[in-house]
């Protein structure tokens, strides 16, 4: 009996070492190193960051630097040459397009994935059909803050009861974009709510709680379905709840958007620069969702890819 | 030789109690540094008499009773729990039980003290808090009421142990000379055991509330995080120590006013503790006069 085991453990020994050497073999072919520079927005930061984390374990003596002046400050830097990439929240304004022409800087823009924010409540609130940017904005504003304090201030139809509101702390950039889209200043909201960085602690506040209103990031909603409630968000012409489908067509506003990473042609000179780039197309649908964002559909993924290989292509 | 050695271990033993009070000091003078910078931006009265806690957003307020009132509701709940439970456990035990199941209960007991808080505040979160929403539906996701109730059963050996501690040591003749008087037992544990253990029981009672006001694992997940003015012990609330909390854990830069905040808020729970402790210490020393 014991030799037996003793074969099957030895067994298992052989093949987890085989295993290994293969890997090795694969990720070894080519051996790229430099610096790779990228800078702009903090929200596509965090897929940019997890990209490069898992880049690193292929490619090890490239180095990928990676900075959050804004998509403004990014594309600053960017125009000047001075960064290989720029991560941005919104595509490039007409003045930025201009300054890169000043400097002979041609670029390529690349959509990495969608970001979708969504607006919850209590599975046993029954008053809610849908909310207005309007009656968003009316509840979030910080003009809002100890006034605005029952639902039937929103609409009076709504029951005369407190409502207790859950969203993402100021650290997180949820909370920058929502209060963007919704209140039109980044980072101002009302204080008096339940806020918190760690998403869990939101789910947890909403489903417990049958006055309660939150939002967070839909990739958490998908995990929660069962404990939540979603609600569709007027977009001016209808009202439209957040799914994968409506957040990747625009159809879900102001509360969706795309984001991007640019990339200038001096760069795809150098192959690391292009090995991180296929990298990043290919692994950003992963990764996004993992961070907390919306993947593109994945045909998307081939035709950027596609692009960007052009792109490449033209100016090799 | 034996003079040095004797010197060597002298030395070493002072050093490690004046390590223990440099500490002290040295946390004290941090939260002390940091409040005064903060006291000079804010004002010391809008921080005890303004009703808003919201240094981080856009209409900043810094007034501190919300989170006091936070800390305060929920430290009164879980004393109404511990004192009465605590405090039975302690008569039973001292007046009522055998020595023999007396010495296996008291360290049984004392178990109670020795779970995680983390783990008390997910028992709040995940079994007390459904369980008082099947009763009472209105009650929030989160909320002072069971964050109260389970700091309140974390704390019972606290209040148990040392009352009964105290009681034990009421003298065998003050019993002896109530039964001669023809006292049943529980007339004899309620006006004469009790009333003579009282400073040592008032020790525990505080002792156990100094121990609630800076709890703060158990706040900080079933208790919510949001700085509210009430007495409602229905609705989320947030105490001192889950201000900390939050804060230490979020990206607030370091030396702005908003991290000033939290050695602002520190400062006052220690202020409490402090208090709390001194009196304790003080009701202490008088009973221990009182038997020798």
């Amino acid at each position: 009996m014991k030799k037996i085991v003793l074969l099957v453990a030895l067994a298992f020994v052989a093949l987890a070492c085989g295993e290994k050497k293969e890997n090795k073999e694969t990720k070894t072919t080519t051996e790229l190193s430099g610096t790779i520079k990228v800078d702009g927005s903090s929200t596509v930061f965090p897929i940019t960051e997890a990209v490069a984390e898992e880049f690193r374990t292929a490619q090890p003596k490239v180095k990928v630097t990676i900075g959050v002046s804004g998509t403004g400050g990014g594309f600053k830097k960017f125009s000047r040459g001075e960064t290989n990439l720029s991560n941005a929240s919104r595509p490039i304004k007409d003045k930025e397009k201009k300054a890169c022409a000043e400097n002979n800087i041609n670029y390529l823009e690349l959509e990495v994935a969608y970001d979708g924010l969504a607006v919850l409540v209590n599975p046993e609130n029954d008053w809610v059909d849908s909310f207005t940017v309007e009656e968003l904005k009316k509840i979030w504003e910080p003009a809002a803050q100890g006034k605005i304090m029952k639902w039937n201030q929103i609409r009076p139809e709504w029951p005369n009861e407190e409502i207790h509101l859950f969203g993402p702390g100021v650290a997180s950039g949820t909370y920058d974009y929502f209060t963007e889209a919704i209140v039109g200043k980044s980072g101002s909201s009302r204080g008096d709510f339940t806020a918190s960085e760690d998403d869990h602690v939101l789910v947890q506040g909403i489903a417990g709680d049958k006055y309660s209103l939150g939002f967070f990031g839909l990739a958490y909603y998908a995990e929660n379905k069962d404990k939540l409630t979603l609600i569709g968000v007027h977009n001016g012409e209808t009202v439209v709840k957040p799914t994968l489908e409506t957040v990747s067509n625009g159809t879900y506003r102001p509360l969706s958007r795309p984001l991007f990473v640019y990339v200038n042609s001096t760069s795809v000179k150098s192959a690391e620069v292009v090995e991180f780039v296929n990298f990043y197309i290919e692994n950003a649908g992963e990764l996004s969702k993992d961070v907390g964002y919306i993947p593109l559909p994945a045909e998307n993924y081939i035709e950027q890819k596609n692009k960007f290989q052009t792109f490449v292509k033209s100016n090799n | 030789m034996r003079k040095i050695k004797e010197f060597v271990i002298e030395q070493s033993l002072l050093t490690s109690a004046l390590i223990t009070i440099a500490v002290t000091f040295g946390i004290v003078a941090v939260l002390g540094f940091e409040a005064v910078i903060f006291f000079s931006e804010v004002s010391i009265i809008d921080f005890f008499t303004d009703t808003q806690w919201t240094p981080l957003f856009t209409d900043k307020h810094y007034g501190i009773l919300p989170l006091l009132s936070g800390t305060l509701l929920t430290s009164f709940i879980a004393i109404s729990v511990a004192l009465p439970v605590g405090l039975s456990i302690s008569i039973y035990l001292s007046e009522y039980a055998p020595t023999s199941f007396r010495k296996t209960i008291k360290p049984l007991l004392e178990l109670l003290a020795a779970v995680p808080t983390v783990v008390y505040g997910f028992f709040a979160l995940i079994v007390v808090t459904p369980f008082l929403q099947s009763i009472y539906p209105n009650l929030s996701g989160f909320n002072a009421l069971s964050a109260g109730i389970v700091m309140g059963i974390m704390i019972i050996p606290f209040v148990s142990s040392i009352s009964e501690d105290a009681l034990h040591a009421v003298p065998h003749s003050l019993r002896e000379a109530s039964f001669g008087m023809g006292s049943t037992r529980l007339q004899t544990a309620f006006k004469v055991v009790v009333p003579a253990a009282s400073s040592g029981i008032i020790v525990s009672i505080i002792l156990a509330i100094s121990r609630a006001i800076g709890e703060t694992m158990i706040v900080a997940i079933a208790a919510g995080q949001q700085p509210r003015l009430t007495l409602d012990p229905t609705v989320p609330v947030e105490t001192i120590t889950a201000y900390i909390v939050q804060v230490s854990l979020g990206d607030v830069q370091h030396g702005s006013i908003e991290y000033r905040t939290i050695f602002a808020a520190g400062i006052t729970l220690f202020a409490f503790t402090f208090l709390l402790n001194t009196i304790s210490y003080r009701i202490r020393k008088k009973y221990q006069a009182r038997y020798e």
